[in-house]
């Protein structure tokens, strides 16, 4: 009697598991930036089409975060930011996610095609390929620039929504793809100032684990003080308004007042207010990206009251 | 007449199936939906079949 009730059920997977294997928080940065580029093109999409197309854009960056956790499985495993992800924690199996990762990839590709036009479905079946191989099995174990040329996979929605309304590349599009670009590096070296332990334990060729902390600090400024210009440029094209102008010069300034504070402090300063200053860049960072895409949104908007753009 | 009770199996993967049920049924309704605009806003209907199809060249002055 005893056997029977120590035995346990293997644990199953619930529906719930195998969303979280599309990192659905990733997923909404996905959505509401691709969202940004169909709505300020210049050319109107029918709303089914819009919407249909902004889910297989999400669908495929989900399934290209399957791929990534089945890749990196072994070190999720190690690192306490990831180890409750679905692979790592037994829910799911390695094999399980590579074919989730692999048959959404196709869906979304072949349906985005389909519901909208052959060039945004090319752009994304490139994106999920630049995520799932050239970052997470090439780039992010061999090199510290994982994060730099790596941020590309995650810039490339607003370019796939905006071909999805003009089935083409125009300055506007590369812009906002420059722009994720440039704020990706600053943004998650931030966070690994403050998650140190994490990535050494992974063994990750994070910068600050390859190059030290204080070169870690000075990237950052670099490029923050990089990526401002693109935010100016970007407010003074067809996308952008005296509206964008004004929030872009304000958001700039206060990333570079971070960048700069962060640049001036050394470990012991730091590690005395617990990190204190790098937390508040990287929670800003955060508010930087969403309040600059809904300005272009909001600049969008006021063009169809007469009100804004140049 | 009496239904037989579930199998524990079914029970454990009750959210699964349910989830998967549903998904399907929104991707159905999302095709439907996307078919119905496609065909009412006179998009092309066909394409190359391996045979020519007149109606799809391009007239001589286009």
């Amino acid at each position: 009697m005893s056997d029977i009730q120590g035995y346990s059920q293997p644990t199953e997977a619930q529906f719930g598991d195998y969303v979280a294997l599309l990192k659905p928080r990733v997923m909404s940065l996905v959505v509401f930036t691709a969202l940004v580029g169909l709505l300020v093109a210049p050319v109107g999409v029918h709303p089914v089409i819009g919407f249909a197309s902004i889910l297989f854009i999400a669908l495929g960056a989900g399934a290209s975060g399957a791929l990534n956790m089945w890749w990196d499985a072994d070190i999720d495993a190690v690192m306490r930011r990831t180890m409750g992800r679905p692979v790592p924690a037994g829910k799911v199996q390695a094999g399980e996610a590579l074919a989730v990762g692999l048959s959404l990839s196709g869906i979304a590709v072949v349906m985005l095609a389909l519901a909208s036009n052959l060039f945004a479905a090319g752009l994304l079946a490139f994106t999920i390929f630049f995520y799932a191989v050239v970052y997470s099995m090439w780039l992010k174990r061999s090199t510290p620039q994982n994060i730099v040329i790596g941020g590309a996979a995650g810039a490339f929605p607003p370019m796939i929504g905006w071909a999805v309304a003009t089935g083409g590349v125009w300055i506007e599009s590369v812009l906002m793809f420059m722009l994720i670009f440039m704020w990706t590096p600053p943004h998650f070296w931030a966070l690994a100032l403050f998650m140190k332990e994490d990535y050494h334990t992974a063994g990750v060729p994070m910068l600050t684990v390859t190059h030290g902390r204080k070169e870690t600090r000075r990237q950052i400024l670099i490029y923050t003080v990089l990526l401002a210009p693109i935010g100016i440029w970007a407010a003074l094209t067809s996308i952008g308004g005296p509206f964008t102008l004004a929030v872009t010069v304000v958001l700039n300034a206060i990333f570079l007042k971070g960048a700069w504070d962060i640049y001036r402090r050394d470990e012991t300063v730091a590690e005395g207010d617990k990190y204190l200053v790098e937390k508040k860049v990287f929670k800003f960072s955060l508010a930087y990206l969403f309040v600059h895409f809904t300005a272009f949104l909001v600049e969008a908007v006021l063009k169809t009251y007469g009100m804004g753009g140049w | 007449m009496s239904f037989r009770p579930d199998h524990e199996l079914h029970r454990r993967r009750l959210s699964r199936n349910v989830g998967v049920g549903l998904t399907l049924a929104a991707f159905i309704c999302l095709v439907f939906a996307l078919t119905v605009v496609k065909v009412t806003r006179g998009e092309p209907m066909q394409a190359f079949d391996h045979v020519v199809r007149p109606e799809l060249l391009k007239a001589p002055d286009q």
